[in-house]
């Protein structure tokens, strides 16, 4: 609390960088963890929330700078324990708490893989995080491979990360290893490092060769040598084939989607894989059931959370892309990867904090702060993929995709109108998504006028439930009928009360409403006005994120999210069907000038 | 003609590849006057291949040892390989299909002799007249009258024989008129908006020169419009050029409408790009996507040096623009470019489907395009000739019907739930606007198909595709009546690329049919338990 200089600040236009609506005007509060705003309009007051953690820009029309330095103070917090997840207390008891951090077992994801085995076993070696202290305790590697082997390697491995098991394929005993880059240089070797090579290589009975992936292009491969580290020389190692494929960046990741796929097809046929950054090479088949997928990286999270962000958000878009080519194929959809994304960021349950499995154990993680995938799991109907088919073809085996580049989903974004998507870390740093950031529904969510106006995902969950209930209260219906029949043998009188089913009225009439505002299409002069000159050259602008929290919920709830979309459930309550006047008329003010201005 | 002097060889033994992950097929290779024909061995499957010549846009042929391959690139933009045994055959079969493929004559085309079962000649036919949507727009208003000034098409030979204009106007003023308007397009009404009692009308260029001319008569005929709306109403002009160009256009007899010449009318210029640059613009587009070896950087630059996707922009925010004007501010569009076939059409008919909830329903989408495209006449004969990998010169071919269906399936993408028809209508109407068994798009106006009797010699299109076994892939399932205006985002973040067309050859269709059976799935589950609910008015009967 001693940040805040100046709790609330008042006469603040909140303004909508697409729609060409007024913007509103209103009271912004800074409380620790959240910003709000209020409008002053009387009628609504609509409340807006934002993170402090989320924010990175704030443009604010009044002369009070003091705030934007507090809200820098605020963002970056210096301490753990300073943090939102610390405070976070969704009132649930201990039980529970636990219980949400028992959701995702490690053990048992190494169990659903057929771990151990003849050829794979549970290694000890990493106990009280001995040898490496950026990987959990738990860890495979090959029967063969000894305690002195695995140290040895080690040793050889920067930041000691051995090659461990990432990925077990019971089918054809092919796996996927990862590992640090080793400590070459330009010649040095290391006798245990081989041995440990060659062992994975001989956990796998149908291959002889290995595949060693370097994730990064040849030539940083190359430069790092001369700081002592480098890459496997294959003339050391026997039967392993080496190859770079090059990601370097968010930027070129579609390109790293495309090889991974390649890599990982290699991978059934009988090879073994060996990666760098372990990350990456999860973007995999993981995708099999809630709560499970996350395992691997669970275990994995390392580095400063401001050298990850970038990774992690490629690997949500990777699985985005998967899901965009195979809509059957997974069982959520893509608010799910949102939220996941958005509580990488927001820091409100302490999944995705520290470094380590042993950084967390020392902050006493678990027992301070909540898991996200227990408050997912809690909301699962809204993550629910209504496609997804679990007898399919698709969903059972590998998928195979095209990557040709044209099959990835691009908007295409005019030279002249870039408005370039602002995107906030927690450090306060702007990470900026560029002419080809294209998962719309992730990078644009907050601009509402970009959206797809209509869910179909919504609305076809929300088809299935209405059959699921129907089907409930035919049941219903039936017995009653069953009943009123024997009565009737009884020739008593019975005067049964109707119980009218609910009808649903027509889907969107009323929400449509929202999705028909037109905008300024009589020109391409941005209606978003100045940018804030102190920050001139960021070129940059979320104000404020997560509309219509309730303040008593702070979290992001579902419901509040499908704003976003057009609040497809909103209308199928049975009172529902009378035709809310759509809002446009008369409002639009502005672009109606402007068609005769331009004439 | 005898089409048997074009085929030079009668059958081969062939093995084809139609794509991505689809097995290939072996067999004996016909041709006939109109079809490449694959027919399997006796012990395969009895499913006969038949693909329409008419189809192939560019033919390839490569010979090697005693064999040949004949690539096939079709104007649906899917490539299929043919491996043919027998270097002569191979010969043969490709010079047959390259003479059959580019005959020009309408009255020898396909559909003079296509006769499917279960169809009757001229059942669809009277399905949308003008008459039809004039009695709609006279439910509302009395201001219009259905003019039959055009009956020998006279006046103009790419109109209809009836056409809707304001009541104000006789048929002689409609005639000076038509002479003073390209190719002698007169203003007439496209739309009817009854919500604010505005009109959408259509017209070609004013011929006004280099003098500057006049034509009373015109003016007249555009300020009945403004009358017969409301006292006070105002107009707006949308021409599809920029100002540049409209001004050059005098130069050649041209023009545009002077301001001093027409009180109330405001002129906004949006232009658009049609004819030559449009067919470019798409054949490389299809060439990026058909190019799989490519680097990211190198597509996306691709993607965007076609600008395919900015045309689509520009399309969608002018329709927009002219459907606001009308909605929101109460005023009358009139629309047109140069010759009032192309982009002016693109923009009414979209207009109409952001505004019109009856032309977002299955019906209604088949009676817009019947009045804004085939009777409004746009040259489909002359714009579809070729698609986007023939080698030929261009002449006059254009994808403008393809821009406004891609301008529709963004629509679709932008409100999944307000739209009857689905992606699968707009690729069949693609396909068939280029290559059909059916006479609707025969032709390039309603002259030229009086002249060759389509409407009685041939099908219509309309009445193949009611039938009952096509539903499930052209009608969306997630439909729900709106009753409202529907507006899209215009912004470049907000359009996609159609990969269910542009990718239709290089990515295998099987997840997304299978994701739109489950689709069908879901809804028909609902639509089941629904119909089964027990009616307890037997109780109530009861004693």
């Amino acid at each position: 609390m001693e940040h805040i200089r100046t709790p609330k600040v008042e006469n603040v236009r909140l303004v909508d960088r697409i729609s060409s609506k007024k913007a509103a005007l209103g009271t912004l509060y800074l409380t620790a963890t959240h910003v709000i705003f209020v409008e002053t309009a009387p009628d609504t007051r609509k409340e807006t929330w934002g993170h402090v953690h989320l924010i990175c820009l704030l443009t604010l029309n009044t002369d009070d700078l003091d705030i934007i330095r507090e809200r820098q103070r605020n963002s970056q917090r210096l301490k753990y324990e300073e943090l939102y997840c610390f405070s976070f207390n969704p009132k649930l008891d201990r039980e529970e708490r636990e219980q949400g951090w028992m959701l995702v077992n490690l053990s048992e994801e190494y169990k659903r893989m057929g771990l151990p085995n003849d050829y794979w076993q549970l290694s000890d070696v990493n106990r009280e995080y001995r040898v490496c202290d950026s990987y959990p305790t738990e860890l495979y590697v090959p029967k063969s491979a000894t305690a002195h082997i695995i140290v040895g390697s080690s040793k050889f491995r920067s930041r000691r990360r051995f090659p461990a098991l990432s990925y077990y394929c019971k089918d054809n005993h092919a796996s996927i290893c990862r590992s640090s880059q080793p400590l070459s240089g330009f010649s040095a070797r290391c006798l245990e490092d081989e041995q440990m090579l060659q062992a994975i290589r001989k956990a796998n009975p149908g291959s002889d060769f290995l595949y060693v992936v370097d994730t990064r292009p040849k030539l940083n491969a190359m430069a790092n040598r001369a700081a002592g580290k480098g890459y496997e020389n294959e003339d050391n190692y026997s039967n392993i084939k080496f190859q770079f494929i090059g990601i370097e960046n968010i930027h070129v990741m579609r390109n790293s989607l495309q090889k991974m796929l390649e890599v990982v097809d290699e991978n059934i046929e009988n090879v073994s894989v060996l990666g760098f950054f372990p990350e990456i090479v999860l973007i995999e088949k993981d995708w099999i059931s809630f709560g499970h997928k996350f395992t691997h990286r669970y275990g994995n999270l390392d580095g400063d959370p401001r050298e990850i962000s970038p990774v992690i958000d490629q690997f949500l878009e990777c699985v985005w892309q998967l899901m965009e080519q195979f809509p059957c194929a997974f069982e959520f959809n893509e608010r799910f990867l949102i939220h996941i994304q958005h509580h990488i960021y927001s820091c409100q349950f302490g999944n995705f904090l520290c470094n380590s499995q042993k950084e967390r154990q020392e902050l006493k993680i678990q027992e301070r702060t909540y898991s996200l995938w227990a408050h997912l799991w809690k909301n699962r109907v809204d993550y629910l993929n209504p496609l997804f088919r679990a007898d399919h073809s698709q969903t059972r085996g590998v998928l195979h995709l095209p990557t040709a580049p044209c099959n990835f989903m691009y908007k295409y974004v005019n030279l002249w109108d870039l408005t370039g998507c602002g995107y906030a870390l927690d450090s306060g740093t702007v990470y900026h998504m560029e002419a080809e950031g294209f998962w719309n529904g992730m990078y644009n969510r907050f601009e509402k006028g970009l959206q797809p106006r209509q869910s179909v995902t919504d609305y076809l969950v929300a088809v299935k439930e209405e059959t699921q209930q129907l089907e409930e209260e035919l049941e219903a219906l039936e017995e009653r009928l069953e009943k009123i029949q024997k009565v009737q043998l009884n020739r008593t009188k019975v005067r049964s009360k109707q119980s009218e089913p609910s009808k649903h009225s027509g889907f969107s009439t009323s929400d449509n409403s929202s999705a028909n505002t037109p905008q300024d299409y009589s020109g391409n002069v941005k209606s978003f006005p100045s940018r804030s000159p102190s920050q001139g050259d960021e070129d940059s602008a979320l104000i404020l994120t997560q509309d219509n929290l309730k303040s008593s919920d702070p979290d992001l709830s579902a419901n509040s999210d499908q704003e976003s979309g057009v609040e497809d459930l909103s209308c199928r309550s049975p009172s529902g069907g009378e035709c809310v006047p759509s809002e446009d008329s008369g409002k639009d003010r502005d672009s109606d000038e402007a068609v005769f201005l331009t004439a | 003609m005898e089409f048997a002097e074009l085929i030079r060889t009668g059958q081969a033994q062939a093995e084809l590849l139609r794509g991505p992950e689809e097995p290939p097929l072996r067999g004996t290779l016909c041709i006939t006057g109109h079809h490449l024909m694959l027919s399997p061995g006796p012990q395969a499957t009895p499913d006969l291949w038949l693909l329409l010549l008419r189809n192939v846009d560019s033919i390839e042929k490569r010979v090697a040892g005693d064999s040949g391959t004949i690539t096939l690139r079709c104007k649906d933009l899917r490539v299929l390989q043919l491996d043919i045994e027998g270097v002569e055959a191979t010969l043969d079969i490709a010079r047959s299909i390259e003479a059959l493929s580019s005959l020009e004559s309408v009255i020898t085309s396909f559909p003079f002799f296509y006769r499917p079962k279960g169809l009757r000649l001229g059942d669809a036919w009277h399905f949308h007249p003008p008459e039809c949507y004039y009695k709609r727009v006279a439910r509302e208003t009395n201001a219009w009258r259905l003019s039959e000034a055009n009956e020998d098409f006279s006046l103009c030979p790419s109109y209809p024989r009836a056409v809707i204009v304001p009541r104000a106007v006789d048929d002689s003023a409609l005639a000076r008129s038509a002479r003073f308007r390209q190719g002698g397009r007169f203003p007439v009404l496209s739309y009817y908006h009854a919500p604010s009692g505005t009109v959408l009308l259509r017209a070609g260029q004013p011929l006004t020169g280099p003098q500057k001319r006049r034509c009373s008569e015109d003016e007249d005929l555009l300020r009945a419009v403004l009358a017969g709306a409301r006292p006070g109403a105002r107009g707006v002009i949308v021409d599809t050029r920029s100002p540049q160009a409209a001004k050059q256009a005098r130069m050649t007899g041209g023009g545009t409408e002077a301001k001093a010449a027409y009180p109330g009318w405001k002129r906004l210029h949006r232009p658009l790009e049609t004819g030559r640059p449009l067919q470019e613009s798409f054949v490389r587009l299809v060439e990026a996507c058909g190019d799989l070896e490519q680097s990211m950087d190198r597509w996306l630059n691709r993607l965007e040096s076609c600008r395919w996707l900015s045309h689509v922009k520009e399309t969608l925010s002018t329709a927009c623009l002219a459907a606001q004007s009308m909605e929101q501010e109460g005023a009358c569009v009139l629309v047109h470019g140069a010759e009032g076939t192309d982009s002016t059409l693109l923009i009414t008919s979209l207009a109409q489907l952001i505004l019109d909830p009856l032309s977002r329903t299955m019906a209604g989408f088949q009676e817009l395009i019947e009045r804004e495209w085939i009777q409004a006449g746009h040259p489909f004969q002359l714009r579809c000739a070729h698609s986007a990998f023939s080698h030929a010169r261009p002449k006059h071919e254009a994808p403008t019907f393809l821009l406004f269906l891609d301008c529709v399936w963004q629509l679709g993408r932008q409100f999944p739930l307000s739209l009857e028809f689905g992606e699968g209508m707009l690729l069949a109407l693609f396909d068939h606007a280029y290559a059909s068994p059916f006479g609707t798009f025969l032709c390039n106006n309603e002259k030229e198909r009086c002249l060759c009797e389509v409407r009685t010699r041939t099908h219509s299109l309309w009445s193949g595709l009611s039938q009952p076994k096509e539903q499930r892939k052209l009608r969306n399932p997630l439909y729900v009546p709106n009753p409202l205006a529907i507006w899209p985002s215009a912004e470049p973040q907000s359009l996609r690329l159609w990969q269910g067309l542009f990718l239709r050859g290089t990515r295998p269709p099987e997840p997304s049919e299978v994701a739109w059976e489950k689709v069908w799935q879901i809804v028909t589950d609902q639509e089941k338990t629904e119909g089964s609910q027990p009616t307890d008015s037997a109780s109530e009967a009861g004693p």
